[in-house]
């Protein structure tokens, strides 16, 4: 049997001396998407963190192909995994088609430049999330949305097999988070790729993942299928809101009450 | 991004510029040489002039490139590390510990190796400072970077304004030549030299990875760049550059700031064409504004720290009002 993309074993994660995760035990497969939930603070993006290798584990490790971080020379890893994160800071001004174009980085000998494929590569990437055409653009010229849609093009790129999300729809409109959220379950279904994204939306999380990993915050966590995990119960008690749940054509809806 | 061949070119045609660079320095001075004369001199053949050039304007032109080129490289560096295009290879403090050392030597009346030598202890000393207090947790982010720097920085002022006002008169001249940068008080054109040639050399090998950590360290690392290490390393580099510089020509200004800019303004942000770019396009200009500071109202020499900061400022500030917004 080949060993998960990702798995965590008797995970902690502490930020800022509070313990946000305590004992998760994890295993991500081959075409398999997972869906974080959790209120604000709650410890979602720490955790995606460590899940890629960012941030160190207070306890526990993470095994990427079943091996850990520490046995991981860190362009290995990158080529196994990818890490959007939530900010997309550009101190220096750089071209859309450039920015892509990092995420080659791991696949690239230390003097090798950025050959004619790695292009070819970063021009279907920036096709995939419709930003065709803007190549050249600088990227502090683009919208918050166009400039996340860059980062998802970047991570495309990498041509990793599990992707971690942290925020994956933030600053996009509506047709573009469906087409992003479409992009990875694509990916998952067609090219075999792991996904795990921080979400806000429970229905989308419904629709899009298998799983769903519910962070309470104080240590405690709630993994288990989409389908058992997205109760109004459960959910009112996560967000503490009360929600309503409203199901047509087997998609799930949250309504605040 | 540039592609190779237009990189290969803008190297090339800043070569010349560096060629011309010296050339302008060894035919210009007190005594003017001509162009035959110069290239006899250079070939070892007796000519007019050939004392003057080989023993005094080329050793100091070397010398000037040298400077400008560390100057230039840290400042790239530098603005890299902090991920903040307004870094210069000073923000750190290092030419304040440089400058706490090198008048200490003159108020000492320590001969020139004394001064070059306080100096180069005096930047270690804050580079270390630095390193120390802004590591002293491990959490060593780029706001607490800059702002220990900083901090290191405006204490070393301090000390250097104490020093200057308790100076007895005959020796404040010699005080004020080297905060603002002299190359006339090199004493050898070599150290600075290797030094240059060292850091580019170590420099490039992590170009692209440079790349990356300019634009955010998880991002970075993320794409496989060994972070933590790099950065050590980079601040490192930049320091031992600027501390490099700043000992064999005082703390010359604004070429460290500019030069990656104006690189950056015409070529783009890789690191990979940046980096030497910039040390070509600093040591030309360093070169030939100490021609100028030579020469302006000879036999008087200004110092060329003077020169590079009224050049590097209207320079510069054209640079930030055509940034778009």
């Amino acid at each position: 049997m080949t060993a998960p993309l990702l798995e965590a074993r008797g995970l902690k994660v502490a930020v800022g001396g509070r313990t946000v995760v305590d004992g998760l035990d994890l295993a991500l497969f081959a075409g398999q998407s997972l869906a974080i939930l959790g209120r604000n603070g709650a410890g979602k993006s720490t955790l995606l963190s460590t899940l890629a290798g960012l941030w160190a584990p207070a306890a526990g490790e993470v095994r990427l192909g079943g091996e850990p971080y520490a046995a991981l020379p860190p362009r290995e890893a990158a080529r196994r995994r990818a890490w959007l994160g939530q900010v997309q800071a550009d101190p220096f001004s750089a071209g859309v088609l450039e920015t892509v174009l990092t995420g080659r980085h791991p696949h690239l000998g230390r003097w090798q430049w950025e050959s004619s494929e790695d292009a070819r590569i970063a021009r279907e990437a920036l096709a995939a999330v419709g930003l065709t055409g803007m190549e050249e653009r600088e990227v502090q010229t683009l919208s918050g949305g166009e400039r996340q849609r860059v980062a998802i093009a970047t991570l495309l790129a990498q041509a990793a097999g599990l992707y971690l999300l942290d925020e994956p729809l933030s600053h996009l409109d509506l047709n573009h988070q469906m087409a992003v959220l479409e992009l990875f379950a694509g990916a998952a279904r067609d090219c075999g790729a792991g996904v795990v994204m921080v979400l806000h939306d429970p229905g989308l999380a419904h629709r899009y993942c298998d799983r769903v990993l519910l962070v309470g915050g104080d240590g405690g966590t709630e993994l288990g299928s989409a389908d058992d995990m997205l109760t109004a119960d459960r959910l009112s008690r996560l967000y503490g809101y009360r929600l309503r749940l409203v199901e047509a054509d087997g998609r799930r809806c949250f309504i605040p009450e | 991004m540039p592609s190779r061949r237009r990189a290969l070119l803008i190297l090339i045609a800043l070569c010349l510029l560096a060629l011309a660079s010296f050339w302008a320095a060894l035919a210009a001075g007190s005594v003017a040489v001509a162009a035959g004369d110069v290239a006899a001199a250079l070939l070892g053949r007796d000519a007019p002039g050939a004392e003057v050039i080989l023993q005094l304007r080329l050793p100091r032109a070397l010398a000037g490139f040298a400077c400008g080129g560390l100057l230039a490289l840290a400042g790239a560096l530098m603005q890299v590390l902090l991920r903040n295009p307004l870094a210069d290879p000073y923000v750190l403090g290092i030419s304040g510990g440089a400058g706490v050392g090198a008048l200490a030597a003159i108020l000492l009346g320590l001969p020139v190796l004394g001064i070059d030598g306080l100096a180069f202890a005096g930047a270690l000393g804050a580079m270390l400072l630095v390193f120390g207090l802004a590591h002293g947790d491990g959490s060593w982010t780029q706001t607490r970077l800059l702002l220990t720097g900083v901090i290191v920085a405006a204490g070393c002022g301090a000390l250097v304004a104490l020093m200057l006002s308790l100076a007895p008169e005959s020796k404040l001249r010699g005080m004020l030549f080297w905060l603002m940068g002299d190359l006339g008080q090199v004493l050898e054109w070599w150290p600075p030299l290797l030094a240059l040639v060292v850091a580019l050399g170590l420099a490039m090998p992590f170009a692209r990875e440079l790349n990356l950590l300019s634009r955010g360290l998880q991002q970075a690392q993320a794409l496989g760049v060994a972070v933590g290490r790099l950065r050590y390393a980079v601040f490192l580099l930049a320091s031992l550059a600027t501390a490099s510089s700043v000992t064999a020509a005082g703390s010359i200004g604004f070429v460290g700031l500019v030069v990656p800019h104006l690189v950056r303004l015409a070529a783009g942000n890789d690191q990979r064409l940046l980096l030497p770019a910039s040390v070509l396009a600093g040591g030309a200009l360093l070169v030939l504004a100490d021609t100028l500071a030579r020469t302006v109202i000879a036999p008087q020499q200004l110092p060329v720290g003077v020169l590079t900061a009224l050049i590097g400022v209207p320079v510069f500030l054209f640079l930030l009002s055509r940034q778009p917004r």
